[in-house]
């Protein structure tokens, strides 16, 4: 088992999202968050990846062995896509980040500076990413914003490589992403605190 | 943690990067200075130290905004925090990539703008290792300030209000050390403080900083 949830409460802006949240992530399982806008999938991720604190509960999981991926891109606009790239793998260790680039149809924009790319060839780009850590568990919100089908196609072949390697993934999104074998949803509304949700604060912000 | 430090370097030479722009204010702060005292080389002579100091404090708060917000408006912070990087390490060699862009550069310059103010070439010395001693103290400050604002829309003069006050113990020994080996006095003692000042400030304040960074990402 690779990542486990355990009556899992977490808050954000002071308002209480979800309660009594369990679930086990196991090798080659791939799980997919769905609900609402402002239901706590991204704040579910952020609480995973020890971004958020939790209110109650366990999340067992083993702190080098993840990658998370937010809904920003975190990408440097004023260096290259290659520059970029060889930044990450140095961070997480590894030296070769070419296959990355071609495995997401960057190699030919190697040079350009990431700000000239467009919005789905930067999210290629910080998807690139995913593949330069060699982590196990991939925590990703909304991986597929700005993708085109063909993109988002091919980054479900990846995500399903990864999962055929042993990996396996927590994934926020509205998308069918065709991984059909190991795969289960979970729709964050079913464990919506029972005195509301985000909306119900106009203080709160996520 | 080299590729943080190469990787800031990196962005602050590229267009946009800042790098030079505390230089810049340094050098015009310390050029407007006889403009408004008058040319009367004993009296600037007299101001130089404090001038060189209160200039090179400026230009450094100048830029610290940019240590963490960019990091933080792309989100890099937040996929740096999950990454294998402790973040203290980060904020360390965030702070130092800061003193390499813009407090070095203002040690490199300031005999120039010492001579300009006055100073005689063998008073220099004390001023190059003032500054060199005390402005990483500056910027392990500053990124301590720059992660309490970092968030918050246009927190730069927050970040001053906040930073300078805790500038007060490096500017006074920095110029004390400086004026001291002016005067042939001896500055051993504010000399050992500015240097405990700054390696204090790189071995605590880091940890403060990622404390409260993290609170900051939440």
């Amino acid at each position: 088992m690779l990542l486990s949830v355990d009556n899992l409460s977490v808050s954000r802006g002071g308002v209480s999202l979800f309660e009594s949240l369990n679930f086990t992530l196991s090798p080659g399982q791939f799980i997919s968050l769905t609900g609402g806008n402002g239901t706590g999938k991204t704040t579910l991720l952020r609480s995973i990846a020890g971004l958020q604190p939790k209110d109650e509960g366990e999340i067992l999981i083993d702190n080098d062995n993840f990658i998370f991926a937010g809904d920003s891109n975190g990408i440097k606009t004023s260096l290259t896509v290659s520059e970029n790239l060889r930044f990450w793998s140095a961070i997480f260790g590894e030296k070769e980040f070419e296959e990355a680039l071609e495995v997401f149809h960057l190699t030919k924009f190697e040079n350009r500076f990431a700000g000239k790319l467009s919005a789905g060839q930067k999210r290629r780009l910080s998807l690139a990413r995913l593949l330069l850590a060699d982590k196990a568990i991939w925590l990703l919100d909304e991986p597929t914003v700005s993708l085109d089908k063909k993109s988002m196609e091919e980054f479900s072949k990846i995500l399903k490589n990864h999962l055929e390697a042993g990996g396996a993934a927590v994934v926020a999104t509205h998308i069918d992403l065709g991984l059909k074998t190991h795969s289960s949803n979970i729709n964050i509304e079913d464990y919506r605190t029972k005195s509301g949700n985000l909306n119900a604060s106009a203080g709160a912000f996520l | 943690m080299i590729a943080l430090l190469q990787r800031d370097l990196l962005l602050a030479v590229r267009a946009g990067g800042g790098f030079g722009l505390g230089v810049a204010f340094f050098l015009i702060v310390v050029v407007l200075v006889p403009l408004g005292i008058g040319p009367d080389m004993v009296i600037l002579s007299k101001v130089s130290v404090g001038v060189l100091w209160v200039g090179a404090l400026l230009a450094c708060v100048l830029s610290l905004d940019r240590i963490f917000s960019l990091d933080y408006d792309d989100g890099t912070l937040e996929l740096l925090l999950t990454s294998p990087i402790p973040l203290e390490a980060v904020v360390t060699i965030k702070a130092f990539s800061h003193w390499i862009t813009t407090g070095l550069p203002l040690v490199v310059i300031s005999p120039i703008l010492g001579l300009l103010l006055g100073l005689q070439v063998s008073d220099l010395k004390w001023v190059v290792i003032s500054l060199l001693i005390g402005t990483p103290a500056l910027s392990a400050i500053g990124a301590f300030g720059a992660s309490l604002t970092v968030g918050i829309r246009r927190g730069g003069l927050l970040l001053s209000l906040l930073v300078l006050p805790l500038y007060v113990p490096t500017l006074i020994f920095g110029a004390n050390v400086a004026s001291k080996g002016l005067e042939d006095v001896s500055n051993n003692g504010a000399l050992l403080i500015l240097t405990a000042v700054t390696l204090a400030a790189f071995s605590i304040l880091p940890f403060a900083s990622a404390f409260v960074l993290r609170i900051n990402l939440r």
